[in-house]
């Protein structure tokens, strides 16, 4: 075994002597700087028992010397290459980053988060805006809307989401009716289940639970789609050929998302009633076909009208969002991940945000 | 625990004890190598030594497998067939992790596009295989070799807080360089460093290669297809086609042979300026 690094220390002449001996590398280092600092002032350190020197062993020795003013001797050519290689000025030479106190980054980040929330705003609105324009321009010049894109995300956006959604759905109706059931027999009230479970599905809960499904599948799909695009420089390339992004890419995704919302809207609230169905069927000894009677009978069709309004603006916010944030990313692969994220989280914001606007709109127009 | 400390130390220095670089006169040692994907044979029959303290220079036509080559070497790909000695240690037969490890603490990879940890700055990366292998480094060091690495490989002083993204095309490829050398490794692998580079920076780069390979006494197995690198920085020149190592040996003994690929590399137009350029240089005498 070869020995590890070591040195021995001796009083000369001329001051104290440090004589390294062994291997002065990376892996033989073991616990020598440590040792090496605990020791008073060093006249000369002596490299010629050396076996075999690394940049680390000789970065070692030139800032021990530096430190003591220390003489080097007896070095090795090879040493002594490393040791000119090393010996320049690193003091200026930074590692990290300049670190501020905690309270000033911490008010720089709240100052930061919040430009930053109100130039996502605006430039969401700017999206959509140029997307109005370049909807308007592809109508003027009679270009057909790319109807293969817009299919391809049809699959993609509504068909392939229906199960899930259609589950989902159908759980939330079944604890919906549950939930409401354990209330209203407090009352006596059991049947007014019918009413909690019909007017509710149709006029919040399977529009926004929907709108929160697509938003999560699709809107992230469309961010990392058209972030990954930018990075490999796709979108660039349509650009330089004539095609217009927002044409191929954008419009498509937001027309697919604005079609297929109303459709899945109605098709999460039929979910949602049959689950509530099942459970009042079961549970509380309602027939179907009372319940079909009465569903008929308590849900006005204005709250048809309410979620068929609401959810193609909720299909547009959805697209626009998505295509929104992954046309912004310049940079790198964790710039994908954070737009994708911010695509998601910042169209659900919206998505429940509008609807709060919606409730209280509807309201006041007497829509009860 | 200071006892715990000393055993640890020693069971560090048993460990590296294993693989010696200096005692071997062929770094790397390949024989009959066989890689395929599918049907798609790539090599076949394939034997190549590299010399210790060498740069080889490995070159081929696009589609030649240079790069699974260096995959192959160090790991990332599977032969099917054929042996691969890096150091006297064959990869696919080391069983223990150990060994496993010590091997590959020898040598340094820098990939064609830097690889970078794109979430961590360029100190940071270079400090990512030092904490791996030797997690009681205090942090003062870990800085201080960071620093130091950086400016051997020539980046300006505020590159070390810089993250990937920041950085130009050269100097992501310096801060790639770097980070492969943090462990002092005697092998080092580089696929591609100088393509992307514009000539001015390209010439750095080879200048800056051949500098730190004569002071780090490097063993280099360097991807090129870059004619002035070959001239500038490699010892001999491997040159890959039909499936195998078809010649090596330094640019004038290969330029003796008759293979119609090698007189079309070295005398084409890029060849022959290149050669020009390279004339009142004489790149192949540094061991002397």
């Amino acid at each position: 075994m070869v020995a590890r690094a070591d040195f021995e220390h001796s009083d000369g002449a001329k001051g104290a002597e440090v004589r390294f001996t062994g291997r002065l590398t990376l892996a033989r280092l073991g616990d020598l700087p440590a040792r090496l600092d605990a020791l008073g002032p060093i006249a000369t350190l002596d490299l010629s028992a050396l076996d075999r020197i690394d940049t680390v062993g000789a970065w070692i020795v030139t800032r021990t010397a530096k430190e003591h003013g220390s003489k080097i001797v007896g070095a090795s050519a090879e040493g002594q290459r490393l040791l000119d290689a090393l010996a320049s000025d690193k003091s200026e030479y930074r590692v990290h980053r300049v670190r501020r106190p905690a309270w000033a980054r911490m008010l720089e980040q709240i100052g930061t988060a919040s430009i930053a929330i109100w130039h996502e705003l605006l430039g969401i609105i700017g999206f959509f805006g140029a997307m109005i324009i370049a909807l308007g321009i592809q109508i003027r010049a009679r270009r057909r809307l790319r109807w293969n894109a817009v299919v391809t995300r049809f699959q993609a956006v509504g068909v392939d989401a229906l199960p899930i959604i259609g589950l989902m759905s159908f759980l939330i109706g079944i604890v919906i009716a549950q939930q409401g059931a354990v209330q209203l027999e407090q009352f006596g009230l059991e049947v007014f289940t019918i009413n909690l479970v019909g007017r509710a599905s149709i006029r919040e809960l399977g529009l926004l639970m929907t709108a929160i499904m697509v938003a999560g599948r699709s809107g992230s799909a469309f961010a990392a789609q058209i972030g990954t695009m930018k990075l490999t420089e796709e979108v660039d390339a349509m650009r330089t050929i004539g095609v217009s992004p927002m044409e191929a890419i954008v419009l498509p995704r937001v027309a697919a998302s604005t079609v297929t919302m109303p459709l899945l809207g109605f098709y999460a609230s039929l979910c949602a009633i049959a689950g509530g169905g099942l459970y009042c069927w079961v549970g509380l000894d309602i027939p179907p076909l009372t319940y079909i009677q009465r569903l008929r009978e308590i849900i006005p069709m204005t709250d048809f009208w309410i979620m068929l309004i609401k959810a193609p603006v909720f299909g547009i916010l959805i697209g626009v969002t998505g295509c929104y944030e992954g046309m912004q990313v310049r940079q790198d692969a964790e710039e994908v991940g954070q737009r994708t994220t911010s695509a998601v989280v910042a169209a659900i914001f919206l998505v429940i945000v509008l609807d709060a606007f919606f409730a209280v709109f509807f309201s006041s127009l007497g829509w009860n | 625990m200071a006892g715990e400390t000393e055993i640890e130390i020693r069971e560090e220095l048993a460990a590296a004890d294993a693989i010696r670089p200096e005692k071997f006169d062929r770094a790397i040692c390949i024989r009959g190598l066989r890689n395929q994907f599918g049907d798609a044979v790539i090599h076949d029959d394939l034997n190549l030594d590299v010399r210790s303290g060498e740069i080889l220079g490995v070159v081929g036509g696009s589609g030649t497998g240079k790069s699974v080559l260096m995959r192959s070497i160090i790991g990332l790909q599977i032969p099917a067939a054929g042996e691969i000695e890096v150091y006297g240690k064959t990869l696919d037969t080391i069983t223990n992790e150990e060994e496993s490890r010590d091997l590959r603490r020898r040598w340094g990879v820098m990939f064609q596009g830097g690889a970078l940890f794109s979430t961590l700055s360029v100190a940071e990366n270079i400090q990512v295989p030092l904490r791996e292998y030797y997690p009681r480094l205090d942090q003062k060091l870990l800085d201080e070799i960071a620093a130091y690495k950086v400016q051997m490989v020539g980046l300006p002083s505020d590159a070390g807080p810089k993250f990937p993204a920041e950085l130009s095309g050269g100097m992501v490829k310096r801060a790639g360089l770097a980070r492969a050398l943090a462990l002092d490794p005697a092998l080092l692998f580089l696929d591609e460093p100088t393509a992307g580079l514009d000539p001015i920076g390209a010439a750095k780069f080879d200048e800056l290669l051949r500098g730190l390979a004569d002071t780090m006494g490097l063993t280099v197995f360097l991807i090129t297809h870059d004619l002035d690198t070959l001239y500038a920085t490699c010892d001999r020149v491997a040159v890959l086609a039909e499936k195998k190592v078809i010649a090596v040996g330094t640019i004038p003994e290969l330029l003796a042979t008759e293979h119609p690929w090698i007189q079309e590399y070295f005398n084409g137009p890029r060849g022959r300026a290149a050669a020009n350029c390279n004339q009142t240089q004489a790149p192949h005498d540094r061991k002397s």
